[in-house]
């Protein structure tokens, strides 16, 4: 009689740990507007909810909850880039589900503009604030005259490096690309473990920039005539920056890992690599890594050019709040997505905090900003130095509406040229092959 | 899971006894049956009884319904639609599945998880029945504790797995740097185009090995010992008992054990799936057909394609279980 005493204990006890559970989901699975991970100030007025992944950004929502009575931000961090856009993708084939505004990187917004996912924001007093933004990041967000898109940040590339390697192998820092290979094999030469950069054949974005800045246009493409497109991915600017690259490759005198893995990270601190070819977020990408060195010495110079009397400017990265067509009240919605990150005290904390860098005018042009000093960087002002000159010089970049197909194939096409199974050339003919393929049964117009 | 094959041996067995002891006639029954009651009130009594197994079904049949008949469904059905990036949705009947089965990506995928099959399931087969037979061969703690340990991998959930393994095989945090160091060789880099196939098979083995020996052990168990002293009489040692006793009788059980084996691997995502964060490059999007099938959805937003290829994939597996159960009849006990 004991043990079956026990036994039926046991059995409830289970039982009601397990109901407990089912109590507890049902509970925050309410409507999305109960669960905001912020505090809403104004119970009264209308919420309007927000995914974004940006950090330190509860601070942005509380700046702009307690700044307005007419609105009030719901947030969620609904994942972080291609996490959040798959919840995305299905929200709307499902046509339900999608937050008001969400945060979008600049490279996929006409893939999501093609589905109908993405309001256009003329309609709603965009182009007021049209000049407070770069023109680089304005028409990253636009296509044709239609703005999909409010910029938030952006990703001006520069050179970090490690002065003290730098030093100790006796190289100076290099300002042209045939500078930068020469420093390599000096690096190799000295006896060093390591290497002077790793080229990651997932680079995705940053093997885009790379080829950006010796003039090649991979595509060309408007979302007002949505089935045409133009695609040139193999042409001669891509090519020699493959070339190159390649070179460096074969000859051992760059690695090849897969970027932003645990490996990858450790040795961005342990002085495997020297240099990391950066956007501006990548300072804060660094500073977030443990385990640092402490006698690493990191500085930045601009990124190495081609032709040194004609620097181009390169950007990788950045990204932008969207309002989406399931958006309930859109024009509290585009409220939001210009007044979040529209403000300066908001962008105090996303510097500061979030080690954005901002296309928002006012604060980019800022003493301020300009005379920020990083300590990370032994109190360099690597805006002023680097980063401001850098996000002056873009001047934008067109994406297709399938970009995430287009990165995974350039990421197969280059890991076969690392494994000497082709050179550069042939594989980008291979990819622009692939692509026109891929386009052309997704029933756009080619055009080359 | 007691496998069948083996009590229906013993039953052969015990109804042979049965008859060769003598019978008696089988029993009269004490009073004769019930005349069968008039049409309509059956009717009624077994609606009745029948109600109640509906309502017992009920709670399990709307689950099942609502998470694998509706979906499957709807799925099917947009898989009979093609839509595309630029012009939209439109309905094309069976389009998809021919595109699905002269899409070289998915072939390849296929071709891939078969040969994944052929290497892996005999590997995982062989360690589960050597483990199996030697613990069945030994009563000591030590077999006891042995069982456990070898189990112990399939408890780990299939994620976390793979992510342990994706760290042992890194050449930073992995020890194989060290331990190949120790005898002064440079440790093979395991996440490579030439290594990835290896490293996968190895990460399944270890994980499911020890399920698969945990059933047919079960099996083994269920076998009457008086077989192996008849076995033993005529003159068999251990290893013939082993081969040419034990492994035919646990046969039936080792064909479900082999169908398993055959869909999972046929099905095979999650550990590619997780050890593409480290090997990005050596594992592809479409390294497996399933893995093909989630990032047409998901990544590339091709969610009736994505269908087409998940149901085709489906029909290879029905197609390659039916033809494998058909090829192992009389073995498995179905026939």
């Amino acid at each position: 009689m004991k043990t079956k005493f026990l036994a039926s204990v046991g059995v409830i006890a289970v039982a009601a740990a397990a109901l407990t559970g089912c109590s507890a989901g049902s509970e925050s699975s309410g409507s999305s507007k109960a669960t905001c991970t912020n505090k809403i100030v104004n119970a009264d007025a209308p919420q309007v909810s927000v995914w974004a992944w940006y950090p330190a950004f509860e601070e942005v929502v509380d700046v702009f909850n307690n700044s307005h009575d007419d609105v009030q931000v719901c947030w969620t961090n609904a994942g972080q880039g291609n996490d959040e856009y798959t919840k995305f993708s299905t929200s709307i084939e499902s046509k339900s589900g999608a937050p008001d505004v969400i945060q979008l990187e600049s490279e996929v917004l006409s893939s999501f503009s093609i589905r109908n996912a993405l309001v256009d924001l003329t309609e709603f007093g965009a182009n007021d604030v049209k000049d407070k933004y770069t023109e680089g990041s304005w028409k990253d967000a636009s296509s044709g005259d239609a703005v999909y898109a409010i910029p938030v940040d952006g990703g001006p590339m520069g050179m970090l490096y490690r002065q003290d390697l730098f030093e100790a192998a006796g190289i100076a820092v290099p300002t042209t690309w045939a500078e930068f290979a020469t420093a390599a094999a000096t690096l190799k030469a000295s006896g060093s473990d390591g290497v002077l950069v790793n080229f990651p054949t997932n680079g995705r974005a940053f093997n885009q920039a790379l080829f950006a800045q010796a003039g090649s246009v991979p595509f060309v493409y408007d979302s007002t005539k949505p089935t045409d497109i133009g695609i040139d991915v193999n042409d001669q600017g891509a090519k020699d920056v493959l070339d190159y690259w390649n070179g460096l490759v074969q000859d051992g005198l760059v690695t090849t890992d897969d970027a932003f893995t645990a490996d990858y990270n450790t040795s961005l601190v342990d002085g495997t690599y020297a240099v990391y070819l950066a956007a501006a977020w990548g300072p804060g990408y660094l500073q977030g890594l443990s385990d640092a060195d402490e006698n690493a010495v990191w500085a930045v110079a601009p990124l190495p050019q081609w032709d040194a009397a004609n620097p181009v400017q390169v950007n990788w990265g950045g990204s932008t709040f969207a309002v989406t067509s399931q958006a309930g009240d859109k024009d509290l919605s585009a409220e939001v997505a210009m007044g979040l990150f529209g403000t300066d005290e908001s962008w105090k904390i996303g510097v500061e905090k979030g080690a954005l860098f901002p296309s928002y005018k006012p604060m980019l042009d800022s003493d301020y900003f300009a005379n920020l000093e990083y300590p990370f960087f032994g109190g360099q002002q690597i805006n002023k130095d680097v980063f401001l000159n850098a996000a002056a010089g873009y001047t934008g970049a067109t994406f297709s509406p399938f970009q995430n197909y287009a990165y995974d194939q350039l990421t197969e096409e280059l890991y076969s040229m690392v494994q000497g199974e082709q050179d550069g050339s042939q594989a980008l003919d291979d990819l622009q092959e692939r692509l026109v393929t891929y386009a052309t049964e997704q029933g756009f117009t080619v055009a080359k | 899971m007691i496998a069948p094959g083996a009590t229906e041996e013993q039953n052969r067995t015990k109804d042979t006894d049965m008859a060769l002891t003598e019978l008696a006639p089988p029993p009269v029954p004490a009073t004769p049956r019930p005349t069968r009651r008039p049409r309509r009130q059956i009717d009624r009594m077994d609606r009745k009884r029948q109600r109640w197994g509906w309502l017992f079904v009920a709670p399990f049949a709307v689950v099942f319904v609502t998470f694998l008949v509706a979906p499957l469904a709807y799925a099917f059905w947009m898989s009979l639609q093609t839509s595309t990036l630029a012009t939209g949705t439109s309905f094309t009947w069976f389009a998809n599945y021919a595109k699905a089965f002269t899409d070289p990506i998915f072939l390849e995928g296929l071709g891939r998880v078969a040969s994944f099959a052929l290497i892996m399931i005999p590997a995982q087969m062989i360690v589960a029945l050597v483990a199996a037979l030697v613990l069945d061969n030994l009563s000591t703690a030590l077999s006891k504790f042995s069982r456990l340990m070898i189990f112990v991998p399939y408890a780990i959930p299939v994620v976390i797995g793979a992510l342990m393994w994706g760290f042992l095989y890194s050449p930073r945090f992995g020890p194989a740097t060290d331990i190949f160091g120790l005898i002064g060789l440079t440790a093979p880099d395991f996440l490579s185009q030439g290594t990835i196939f290896a490293s996968l098979v190895n990460i399944v083995t270890w994980q499911w090995a020890g399920y698969y020996m945990i059933i047919i052990y079960a099996a083994l168990r269920g076998i009457d010992p008086a077989i192996y002293e008849a076995a033993r009489l005529d003159g068999a040692n251990g290893r013939q008992i082993a081969l040419r006793v034990k492994v035919p009788m646990i046969s039936s059980s080792m064909v479900m054990v082999l169908i398993f084996a055959l869909i999972g691997t046929l099905q095979f995502f999650t550990e590619p799936q997780v050890l593409r964060a480290v090997a990005q490059g050596a594992i592809p999007v479409s390294y497996t057909p399933n893995m093909y099938a989630y990032s047409l959805a998901f990544s590339y937003s091709q969610f009736n394609y994505a269908s087409a290829i998940s149901f085709a994939l489906g029909i290879v597996v029905f197609a390659g279980s039916y033809l494998f159960l058909f090829l192992t009849r009389k073995q498995s006990g179905l026939k």
